[in-house]
Order: structure tokens, then C-alpha cells, then sequence
């Protein structure tokens, strides 16, 4: 796993409070790891002081799943 | 009680009468205040009123591109914005039927849409350290329409369902949304009005009164303080009885 991922995934488990083994690529942040759609702003507001981006509301909206996060901010880093 | 040391706090329409009191009351209770206005002598005057925790930011709110950027020069001159006063507003009254677009969209411009802007821009940092007040200066006649102001009474009725809305989204963040509706409030507008005019005002009043600035104050600083903690989506009418919501 990249580190990217894995900064990822720790911003995920420690906002979310969920198990860090539920993270997996497909995981949808609403749907299985129980975010309200407020969490997935915070979400993004994270991501982008952790990895120094800026992340439009038009594609903040795509960053539906761990794994498009990690895909978004390869792209965008 | 209501002890706001620490807090940071940007008030609209710090150079009029009301958001000058209410500037200078939430400084009394120990917050820094950052004064904005489009008027950049009389904010200069009150900060030297004030003193210490006193920033000018001057801003005409029928700039967009001034208006986003008002949140984050606050945020800079200040540490954080934790409460939000929505106070600034204008009025162009006429009659509904020679209302022009102008007219209406100026109003709606910087009574409203400002007022979206200005919490859109000061949600991130009040999510982060989850604490948070808004207050938006409305109006009684958003409750009641009053004939001339179409353009006035539906942005201020405007500013409470956004409140509402907001306040449903934020509330589990420690932010509360809350809407201060005056009546008629002694103000160099008010002055202005001849005593048959007022006279005529006072009659639909039963406080038998104008209200001051102070009283307007007093209801933001409270739905400002930590004590009003678990007070969100309401709005508090300072109208001397004059309409009974």
C-alpha cells in the first residue's frame, strides 16, 4: 500500500471511528462506514490540509469511496 | 454570565447604530470583534472606542469577490471567526408595482445573498473547532411584510429559512444558527421620521416605545454566548410586543 493510502485511511478510522480492516478500496464513506454526508465534507477538508490541496465542490462530490480519495489525491498531488 | 474570552467574533454593519452596539457589546463580554462595514471612518472610530481586540475590515457587501474574501482577512487579523453577526442590510422601498429589478436585487444582494456567503465562508473553520455561533440580524417585517418593502420583507424572511436549514446541518458540530427579528429600534433611520409618523408607529406598539440598540444587542450577545448552547433554528423577537411570534 502507498503512503498516500495509508494517510488516507488513517485520516478515515480516526474521523469515522471505524476498524481500520473496513477500509478497503470499495468502502463507501455513507454507505459502509456509517459517514453522514456532513462527515464526507470534513472528510475532504482533511484530505485537503493533510496533502496541502485544494479540492473543488465539483469534485469533492465525485470522493465517494476510500478508494476514489486515494485516486483523487494521487492525481491531484 | 455570558463570558465570550477568547472568542472571535466579525460583525456587518459595525459603522450603524444596532451593529455598532452589537459590536460593542459582545467586546464588553471579552471578545475580540472584527468591525466591517462599507464605511471605513466610523469603524475606525469605534475601534478606538473600543481599544484592545478591536479590527477594522472594511467590505462593501454588494461585492461578491469582497465578500468571500471577508472570512479568511477576519480569520487572519483575528485567530478564527466563532461568531458570525449577519447585521448589515439596506433597504430600497417602493410600492410592488414600481419596484424595479434594481432595486429588488440589491437588496436581495446584500441582505441575503452576503448573508449565505458570509456563513458559507466561516462554516470550515467553526466545524474544525467545533464550536460555533451564527446570528443573523431579520426583521419583524419578514414576519409580518409591511407595504414598500417587498424587496426588504423576502430577504429578511429569506435569512430565517436559511438559518432554519443551516442550523438542521451544523447542529451536531456544536454550532447553533439563531435569527434576531427587531421591530422598530431607535436608529438615525428611525430619526428620521416625522412624529406623526412615529406617533402612528407607537400606537401599534403595546411597550408604548421605540427600542434601542442596546435591546437589540442584548439578544445577540445571548444567542452568542455559550449559554445559549442548545438554542439553534430560532428566532428571537425584540419588538416590544408589536407583533407576538
Amino acid at each position: 500500500m502507498s503512503d498516500i493510502a495509508d494517510r488516507v485511511r488513517k485520516i478515515v478510522v480516526e474521523h469515522l471511528g471505524v476498524e481500520e480492516e473496513k477500509v478497503v478500496e470499495s468502502a463507501s464513506f455513507i454507505d459502509d462506514l456509517g459517514a453522514d454526508s456532513l462527515d464526507t465534507v470534513e472528510l475532504v477538508m482533511a484530505f485537503e490540509e493533510e496533502f496541502g490541496i485544494e479540492i473543488p465542490d465539483d469534485a469533492a462530490e465525485t470522493i465517494q469511496s476510500f478508494g476514489d480519495a486515494v485516486k483523487f489525491i494521487k492525481e491531484a498531488a | 454570565m455570558f463570558d465570550l474570552t477568547g472568542k472571535c467574533a466579525l460583525i456587518t454593519g459595525a459603522s450603524g447604530g444596532i451593529g455598532g452596539e452589537i459590536a460593542k457589546s459582545l467586546h464588553a463580554a471579552g471578545a475580540t470583534v472584527g468591525l466591517s462595514g462599507t464605511r471605513e471612518a466610523p469603524l475606525q472610530e469605534l475601534a478606538a472606542t473600543l481599544g484592545d481586540r478591536a479590527h477594522v475590515l472594511p467590505c462593501n457587501l454588494s461585492d461578491a469577490d469582497a465578500v468571500n474574501a471577508l472570512p479568511k482577512q477576519a480569520a487572519e487579523a483575528m485567530g478564527a471567526v466563532d461568531i458570525l453577526v449577519n447585521n448589515a442590510g439596506i433597504t430600497r422601498d417602493n410600492l410592488f408595482m414600481r419596484m424595479s429589478e434594481d432595486e429588488w436585487n440589491a437588496v436581495l444582494e446584500v441582505n441575503l445573498t452576503a448573508t449565505f456567503r458570509l456563513c458559507k465562508g466561516v462554516l470550515r473553520g467553526m466545524m474544525k473547532s467545533r464550536w460555533g455561533r451564527i446570528v443573523n440580524i431579520s426583521s419583524v417585517v419578514g414576519a409580518t411584510g409591511n407595504p414598500g418593502q417587498g424587496n426588504y420583507a423576502a430577504a429578511k424572511a429569506g435569512m430565517v429559512g436559511m438559518s432554519k436549514s443551516l442550523a438542521y446541518e451544523v447542529a451536531s458540530r456544536g454550532i447553533t444558527v439563531n435569527s434576531v427579528a427587531p421591530g422598530f429600534i431607535e436608529t438615525a433611520m428611525t430619526d428620521k421620521l416625522n412624529d406623526d409618523q412615529k406617533s402612528a408607529i407607537l400606537q401599534q406598539i403595546p411597550a408604548g416605545r421605540m427600542g434601542t440598540s442596546e435591546e437589540i444587542a442584548a439578544a445577540v450577545l445571548y444567542l452568542a454566548s455559550p449559554e445559549a448552547g442548545y438554542v439553534t433554528g430560532s428566532t428571537l423577537h425584540v419588538n416590544g410586543g408589536m407583533a407576538m411570534l
